[in-house]
């Protein structure tokens, strides 16, 4: 049986020579929810951008589904990993909800009719059913956060990978936020600092810092973990 | 955290060539190539002193002496435009290629065009790598380049990496959902699809770009601004600068009359 | 990280020293009038909002979408800037884009900037923004009009700046006109429909999210601009005129012909996809093609002149 999600001592430097991952292993089953904790620059969001081939690889692996990240494989790895990016803004780049969201099943080739049904079906699930014609631009952090996770979704991806989706949220939008994560039925890999936000969703938690997995086990015992939370620079609020 | 990296074409140094006023470097560059351009093709006496001047610049950077030469191939594929000199001019017969006639005349005059080519971007390359862009802007200030302009590519520069992240980003969204679908040949949308994608994304770019000029705008008056940037005292020009200078006028001058004289 | 532009940057040695002179001179005039006009425009916002826009079109530029083979349609944008701001702040705000672009990317000579920026600067701009504006007010308000006219507009601007650059080139005696008119003109028709396609979607996200400042390239100066194009006509005639008895090897062709025969036979076929560079009743290549882009140059600049006098007319009337 594969894991849906195989990173093997990958490591990673960024042009200016700062070197942001320094050999991390994961490993992710299909249905898990799981949560990626740590302090600003720890390598969360480098980390993410590795799953669906945006970044490649400095030394190590990414297998995702069964599937090695190649350039031949890009295409069927970004239909089955849908990555959600910190700023909704630099999510949507369409005039309207319904075209940012109709992007990815349109780039996979599907049906005109299918395509609809599709963003029908991912507007609904995000609760965003009355948003297919506005603008974009001019909703709310919340909203947009929500239509991001929409325009992931149409794609019908295996894996979702969310970085910092609660991040901005007022409460009653945090709350919504929530629910959805627990509802989506998709393997999940979400980055937070909302560490509530763990507690409430995810059975397993990864702590990252400095470029590398320093602790990978059940959330309750993570975070009954004072002096782990505290030497990584985290805290319960 | 996620930058590119615009940077490159500066390297800090404390060479010669680094501390040299900044005015002189841009002068010294303008008329580089302005003599490269103006010698007669064939002038290959006057080429290979061109050249040699630009291996000693780049010695003095301390960059390395190729350091020069293995950025310059950037013009290459503007090569295109002069092919056809070989085949159109005048002359001699040399040789045949796929059946047309080479002549003398013209193989010279194009070998003239990429030598002059080459050097005067190796030249522009030596003033970019050693002189800070705040300072080269000074320097075109001091040359007369009308204060309005230089600020507002000063302004450009400073917001060049902020936006060209953006735009980054935005193609990494884009890419993080271009998937292939079931049939990998009827993937990737239609091409007038892929290309109003590609203008929705530069149209939000655009708005991007505005509002957040609106913001710099306010921040700027919160802070007095009255129309016109401000920069602080600027280094005065030393006699070592002025001897540089001179000498380098010197050597230009002996370089382009070598070049008509012994055509 | 690459940026790659669409490739009309001359490097330095390509073109003669008189004809770089008068590339500089021709700009020197265009940005000292774009700095008054704009400033009178703008106000005090002028050197933000410039910048910024700038640096907007340069990263715009690196926003490509793939056409065939590994190829790609890229943005160059000066019929866009010209558009959402008046052809004057475009020519600024190119002008700062071509600058850098040279002086940091070497993207482009330093000799040879003069035209660079007019061609990829100042010719899209004006071009850009009469034909839209002209065509705006033959097909009236509304998104459509809007969208047409900029596609129009667009892609017309590179063809013009790519026709004034093989102009250059044939003035310099680096290519002959018969052969870089056409290979340029030919290339760019299709690159320009990347650049018309790009902008089309660009005004439509404009559209939909704040037209507003669409507002601000119609209320932008231009009715000045009549002088202007007058002196680019004029200049544009002469060139061309020039072009034809300065050319080093007005019979360069000529000779390979008699020699092989083959480049004759190869160019046929370039001739007959681009019938509007030759007027068919002329037989020599040559003259037909200056003829033709005197033609083209002429129908664009007495088309944009006819704008400016309405435009002038309907601000005294309004």
């Amino acid at each position: 049986m594969h894991h849906t999600i195989e990173v093997r001592d990958l490591q990673f430097n960024y042009p200016d020579g700062h070197a942001a991952l320094r050999g991390v292993a994961l490993s992710v089953a299909p249905g898990e929810k799981v949560a990626l904790v740590g302090p600003n620059g720890a390598g969360k969001s480098t980390l993410m951008l590795h799953l669906n081939g945006i970044l490649q690889a400095g030394a190590g692996e990414v297998i995702v589904c069964g599937l090695p990240i190649r350039r031949e494989t890009l295409g069927k790895v970004r239909a089955a990993v849908g990555l959600v990016f910190q700023d909704p803004d630099d999510q949507l780049f369409s005039p309207t909800v319904f075209e940012d969201v109709a992007f990815g099943p349109l780039h996979m080739g599907l049906p005109e009719a299918e395509v609809r049904e599709r963003v029908e079906r991912a507007l609904a699930a995000v609760g965003m059913s009355a948003y297919a014609q506005r603008v974009s631009h001019h909703l709310s952090v919340g909203e947009k956060k929500r239509i991001a996770i929409a325009t992931v979704l149409s794609m019908d991806p295996d894996i979702l990978v969310l970085d910092e989706p609660s991040a901005g949220l007022d409460p009653r939008a945090r709350r919504g936020l929530i629910q959805l994560l627990r509802d989506l039925p998709q393997t999940m890999l979400v980055s937070t600092h909302d560490l509530r936000l763990v507690g409430e969703v995810f059975p397993r938690t990864v702590v990252m810092d400095q470029g590398r997995v320093v602790a990978d086990g059940p959330t309750a015992q993570v975070l009954a973990d004072a002096a782990l939370l505290d030497a990584h620079g985290l805290e319960v609020y | 955290m996620m930058h590119i990296d615009l940077a490159d074409h500066y390297r800090r140094g404390s060479s010669r060539l680094h501390t040299l006023d900044p005015r002189v470097k841009v002068l010294a560059t303008l008329l580089f190539i302005f003599v490269a351009t103006i010698l007669p093709p064939g002038a290959w006496l006057s080429y290979a002193l061109l050249f040699g001047a630009t291996l000693a610049a780049a010695w003095g950077s301390r960059l390395g002496v190729t350091y020069a030469l293995r950025r310059s191939f950037v013009a290459l594929p503007f090569a295109l435009a002069a092919i056809t000199l070989p085949f159109t001019v005048r002359g001699e017969p040399l040789t045949q290629i796929a059946g047309l006639t080479v002549s003398v005349e013209g193989a010279l005059r194009f070998v003239s065009v990429m030598v002059k080519s080459w050097v005067s971007v190796q030249a522009a390359i030596l003033m970019a790598v050693t002189t800070a862009f705040p300072d080269l802007l000074w320097a075109l200030r001091e040359l007369r380049v009308p204060r309005p302009l230089v600020s507002i590519i000063s302004f450009m520069y400073r917001y060049l990496f902020v936006l060209a992240d953006e735009s980054l980003r935005l193609q990494r969204a884009r890419a993080a959902r271009s998937a292939e679908g079931a049939d990998p040949r009827r993937s990737g949308g239609g091409l007038v699809w892929r290309g109003q994608v590609a203008g929705g994304m530069v149209g939000n770019l655009a708005l991007r770009a505005f509002e957040r000029s609106e913001r710099i705008y306010n921040a700027m008056l919160a802070r007095g601004f009255q129309g016109e940037l401000k920069t602080l005292a600027s280094p005065v020009m030393t006699d070592t600068d002025r001897y540089a200078l001179a000498g380098w006028v010197t050597f230009l001058a002996m370089t382009a009359l070598i070049g008509f004289v012994f055509a | 990280m690459l940026f790659k532009p669409v490739q009309l940057h001359i490097p330095d040695g390509f073109l003669s020293t008189p004809v770089s002179i008068v590339g500089w001179v021709l700009l020197v005039a265009a940005v000292a009038y774009a700095l008054r006009q704009t400033r009178g425009q703008l106000g005090d916002k002028q050197i933000p909002l410039m910048g910024v826009l700038a640096a907007f079109i340069f990263a715009a530029q690196a926003i490509n979408f793939p056409v065939a083979g590994g190829t790609s349609g890229h943005l160059l944008g000066g019929a866009l800037a010209a558009i959402i701001m008046g052809p004057w702040a475009a020519v600024l705000i190119m002008t700062s884009v071509i600058a850098i672009q040279a002086l940091i990317f070497q993207d482009g000579g330093l000799l040879v900037m003069g035209w660079n920026i007019l061609n990829m600067g100042v010719l899209t701009a004006f071009t850009g923004y009469f034909v839209y504006a002209l065509m705006r007010r033959l097909l009236g308000e509304g998104r459509n009009s809007l969208l047409a006219a900029g596609a129009v507009g667009a892609w017309l601007s590179v063809m013009v700046g790519a026709i004034a650059t093989a102009i250059q080139l044939a003035v310099s005696g680096t290519s002959p006109l018969g052969i870089a008119l056409p290979a340029m003109a030919g290339v760019h028709a299709l690159i320009g429909l990347g650049e018309a396609i790009i902008t089309v979607g660009a005004l439509a996200f404009i559209y939909a999210t704040r037209r507003d400042l669409l507002g601000i390239g119609e209320a932008a100066p231009g009715k000045a601009s009549a002088g202007w194009v007058g002196v680019g006509l004029a200049i544009a005639l002469v060139v061309a005129a020039f072009s034809f008895a300065a050319s080093p090897d007005p019979d360069g062709l000529e000779r390979v012909a008699e020699d092989t025969g083959f480049l004759e036979r190869a160019l046929d076929p370039v001739y007959n996809l681009f019938p509007d560079y030759t007027l068919p009743f002329i037989s020599d290549p040559l003259i037909s093609g200056i003829l033709a882009v005197v033609l083209g140059t002429l129908i664009v600049f007495g088309a944009t002149f006819l704008i400016a006098r309405v435009q002038g007319r309907k601000a005294e009337t309004s």
